[in-house]
């Protein structure tokens, strides 16, 4: 069984699924658009405009493949519908007749993740979702709530394939579950076998960043990786024993190495030995992995234990403003002048009066990545960008600090260049709250639909 | 006994949750695993992260993987959207521990040297072979 990963988040490579379905034999492609803050910008998007709120791309890039998927039977998941799924499987179906797939494929509608129509029911209820980590209760933010969503697994997945949909659209679901749920109705694992859907798991989080596993900001011998600008997204084989073989269509560039996969298996991980989900609760340090030939990389050993109580769910609230100014400081006595320059828009700010939350200031060039641990800049250093930003719960602070930052080219210290783009933007921050509810203010309210095209 | 950076042992990725961020450290060989076990102790990262990272810092062993992960607590400015940094979701935090410096035997000090590093006069231009 080939499952293969055309899409890391939004905004990655338009191409990397067509390469998927058109480079060499695949069962599955799982197409992940959503991250944490991605829900609340389609939220955004849908105040506006009522058809929107989905990842449109999504639909272009069926078009495309749609007649190619139902000859060659490879089936599409993908979370897509974001916080409207319905328009999202509207736009799919009138692709699909469009691309000449009517009454050839059947699309499947998972819904019931998406919690904001009832938020103020399940707050009155008792369902606090308290922050995970500082404990406070949602309705402290209540009213700057954009969007609320639960973590759904593969259930409503599987059951969406069972009942023969050819492309599964979902919202949030967890990204692994895109992967492995094609796996649990394959091979027909049941929801109580932890191992296997460990196993699942642990595919699903190699395969949910794209090339990140085949290359792609790999820091190991990186100069010597092929052909980047062709990279391979991966390809998960995997067996109905929960073992599986990571690999790429053979042509492309990148590689699939046991540090690439390695790489790829720390990225974004609490504590091993729980890596936690709406299914299950994988060990990450079960993992084997041993080498299978030229870029194919074995994966086997995975246990897991039975999944938490609780359901994740990640609420975006909307919380201030800020904005970034740039300044370029050049040679001699580059990072003397930036830090003049601070100095000077620190005090001018000051006398405003603006009452910022936080100002925060980094040399680019120098110390931005690493702050202090980079040491004392030399005075030869030959420039430096100043990068000033600001944040704070009102916008018109922030608005004000976009006036101030120009000024300093002909009002501060010498050798200042790199103000032509004009003043800085103002950004609202949507900020991401996670909570926890119980499985049974959920469970009853998720449905499959099945559309034909 | 020989100082050399971390950057010649291991490599590393981060990411973000929240405002902790996570750094995986893998040994490049196997056979130095222990070296960062032993070194590369919850308390001396905290200290060499200290003006990067305000909370605790976790260490987690994964041995099958030859590969340490750490959770750096209160690492990201506010994380995610909320911080005014660059790296707000501690992409290349990961590279700020490798900076690291570490005690190892001079034969493995030996070993590694230049390990990690893109070789001298190497040229973006020049396509790589396998």
């Amino acid at each position: 069984m080939r499952v293969a990963s055309g899409q890391g988040f939004w905004g990655d490579d338009l191409e990397a699924p067509v390469r998927q379905v058109e480079g060499g034999p695949i069962d599955y492609l799982v197409l992940d658009y959503l991250a944490e803050v991605t829900m609340s910008i389609l939220r955004k998007q849908r105040a506006k405009d009522p058809a929107a709120g989905y990842a449109r791309d999504f639909v272009s890039l069926m078009a495309r493949i749609f007649p190619a998927c139902v000859e060659r039977r490879i089936r599409v998941v993908s979370n897509a519908g974001g916080v409207n799924p319905h328009g999202c499987a509207e736009g799919l179906v009138a692709a699909g007749r469009d691309a000449g797939v009517a009454g050839r494929a059947k699309v499947g509608l998972v819904t019931g993740d998406d919690l904001m129509e009832r938020l103020d029911a399940l707050l009155h209820a008792g369902h606090e979702l308290r922050h995970m980590e500082s404990g406070r209760p949602l309705a402290d933010v209540r009213g700057y709530v954009r969007s609320a969503n639960v973590y759904l697994g593969a259930g409503p997945i599987v059951e969406a394939l069972r009942r023969g949909a050819g492309v599964v659209l979902t919202g949030r679901a967890i990204d692994a579950a895109l992967t492995y749920a094609p796996l649990v109705y394959e091979f027909d694992w049941a929801m109580d076998d932890y191992d296997l859907l460990a196993a699942g798991v642990v595919a699903g989080h190699i395969n949910e960043c794209g090339a990140q596993c085949t290359g792609g900001n790999c820091l190991v011998d990186w100069w010597k990786i092929p052909d980047l600008a062709s990279v391979g997204f991966p390809i998960v084989e995997a067996s109905a024993d929960g073992s599986f073989v990571v690999t790429k269509h053979p042509w492309t560039g990148g590689w699939v190495t046991r540090a690439s996969v390695t790489e790829q298996l720390l990225y974004e991980i609490g504590d091993p030995r729980a890596y936690l989900g709406p299914d299950v609760a994988a060990d990450f340090t079960s993992i084997e992995l041993l080498d299978d030939g030229p870029d194919r990389v074995r994966v086997r050993g995975v246990t897991g234990r039975p999944p938490p109580e609780k359901l994740k769910v990640s609420v975006a609230y909307a919380a201030g403003w800020k904005s970034v100014g740039t300044l370029t400081y050049a040679w001699p006595d580059a990072a003397a002048k930036a830090r003049a320059g601070e100095e000077v828009l620190r005090r001018r700010l000051d006398r405003l009066g603006l009452g910022f939350q936080e100002i925060h200031t980094e040399l680019v060039g120098w110390s931005s990545t690493h702050g202090p641990l980079a040491g004392e800049p030399g005075a030869d250093i030959p420039e430096v960008q100043l990068r000033f930003a600001v944040r704070a719960d009102e916008r018109a602070p922030v608005e004000r600090f976009t006036r101030e930052v120009a000024p300093l080219v002909l009002t501060g210290p010498p050798s200042v260049t790199g103000y032509a783009t004009g003043r800085p933007r103002v950004d609202e921050i949507v900020a991401f709250w996670p909570a926890l509810i119980d499985r049974s203010a959920v469970e009853p309210h998720v449905s499959v639909e099945i559309r034909d095209v | 006994m020989r100082r050399v950076q971390l950057v010649h042992l291991a490599h590393a990725r981060s990411g973000d949750k929240g405002d902790t961020a996570n750094v995986g450290v893998i040994a490049y060989d196997p056979a130095h695993y222990p070296l960062l076990v032993e070194q590369l102790t919850p308390e001396r990262v905290r200290e060499h992260l200290a003006p990067l990272v305000a909370g605790e810092v976790e260490r987690f062993e994964l041995p099958r993987l030859h590969a340490l992960n750490f959770l750096l607590h209160r690492a990201l400015g506010g994380g995610g959207t909320i911080s005014l940094r660059t790296d707000a979701q501690g992409k290349v935090l990961s590279t700020a521990v490798l900076r690291m410096e570490i005690d190892v035997p001079d034969d493995v000090a030996t070993a590694v040297r230049g390990r990690g590093r893109v070789p001298l006069g190497w040229s973006p231009t020049e396509e790589p072979r396998r």
